[in-house]
């Protein structure tokens, strides 16, 4: 697939889906890789002693995991210039089985001037946001 | 105890530099499911005009979580991790992150308020060479509940 052309880009353009599973065993790979070894992502006493459901994904996972359909489609993943996201609700993950994550990546605007285009990402758990304000600045030639 | 404010401000000294190691992009970017071949493989890489293979857009967490961990393991801070949500985190990419990259990061503490019984913690990591020329900005805030909220 060829990168796409800040001027064939458009408002309201659906860049693409995807769709995420979430299981323990990617969370302890998460949190090796990344270094983030808090037990509430893979201990589920310590996440029900701090009052959480059970054990959850690193919102840091769930960020990285959402913004790959955006640097595939932008055709170079160095083109990501800012990406932003608010942790709305957490992500539980079930043991056996694995959390659902569905992403849709939308065009939401494309500046001209500074050769960027913002991609907004939804990421829901079924019908839950949780991302809020997630948002890719992608640069596109023209 | 809650969250100490006087730490609004405040600046630390620059990390040692970070050396990126290739196999740890990989297996960074493997984890997170970013299979753009521009991650895993150098001549792919090197095709789209990079030195070497690239970082994943959120592998600077990496350098910042260790940044973070001077405000949030020192006791005076205040920060009790039992009680902290990750409330949003952002990243300005000043130039891509390649393997080989010696990164220096050096965190501030931007703010500290109070909201509605959560203490707002916002920090931000400017990471740069060793030559200080800027590649990252990490923001990142987290809310740590007050006692007996």
């Amino acid at each position: 697939m060829s990168a796409p052309r800040l001027d064939d880009v458009h408002v309201g353009d659906v860049v693409g889906t995807r769709r995420i599973e979430v299981d323990r065993a990617r969370l302890v790979r998460y949190a090796g890789a990344s270094g983030d070894l808090n037990p509430i992502h893979w201990n589920e006493r310590v996440a029900a002693d701090v009052g959480l459901p059970g054990v959850i994904a690193h919102g840091m996972f769930t960020m990285g995991a959402a913004v790959g359909l955006v640097t595939d489609w932008a055709g170079d993943p160095g083109a990501v210039v800012d990406y932003g996201v608010r942790f709305t609700r957490p992500v539980p993950v079930p043991d056996p089985g694995a959390a659902v994550l569905d992403v849709t990546a939308t065009v939401g605007a494309v500046d001209v001037e500074a050769g960027t285009v913002r991609v907004d990402l939804t990421v829901t758990l079924g019908t839950v946001k949780v991302l809020g304000k997630a948002q890719v600045v992608v640069r596109l030639a023209r | 105890m809650g969250v100490n404010a006087a730490y609004a401000g405040r600046e630390y000294p620059a990390s040692e530099p970070y050396l990126v190691g290739r196999e740890h992009l990989r297996e960074f970017a493997g984890t997170v499911g970013a299979e753009h071949p521009a991650h895993h493989d150098v001549d792919a890489a090197r095709a789209l005009g990079h030195r070497d293979v690239v970082a994943a857009p959120t592998f600077a967490v990496v350098l910042a979580q260790r940044a973070e961990a001077q405000l949030i393991g020192d006791p005076e801070a205040g920060i009790d991790f039992s009680r902290v949500v990750h409330a949003d985190e952002r990243f300005t990419h000043h130039r891509p992150v390649c393997a080989g990259d010696e990164l220096v990061t050096t965190l501030h503490v931007d703010s500290i308020t109070e909201r509605a019984g959560l203490s707002m913690v916002t920090t931000r990591c400017e990471i740069t060479d060793t030559q200080g020329s800027a590649v990252a900005t990490v923001r990142s805030t987290l809310a740590v509940r007050g006692e007996g909220s």
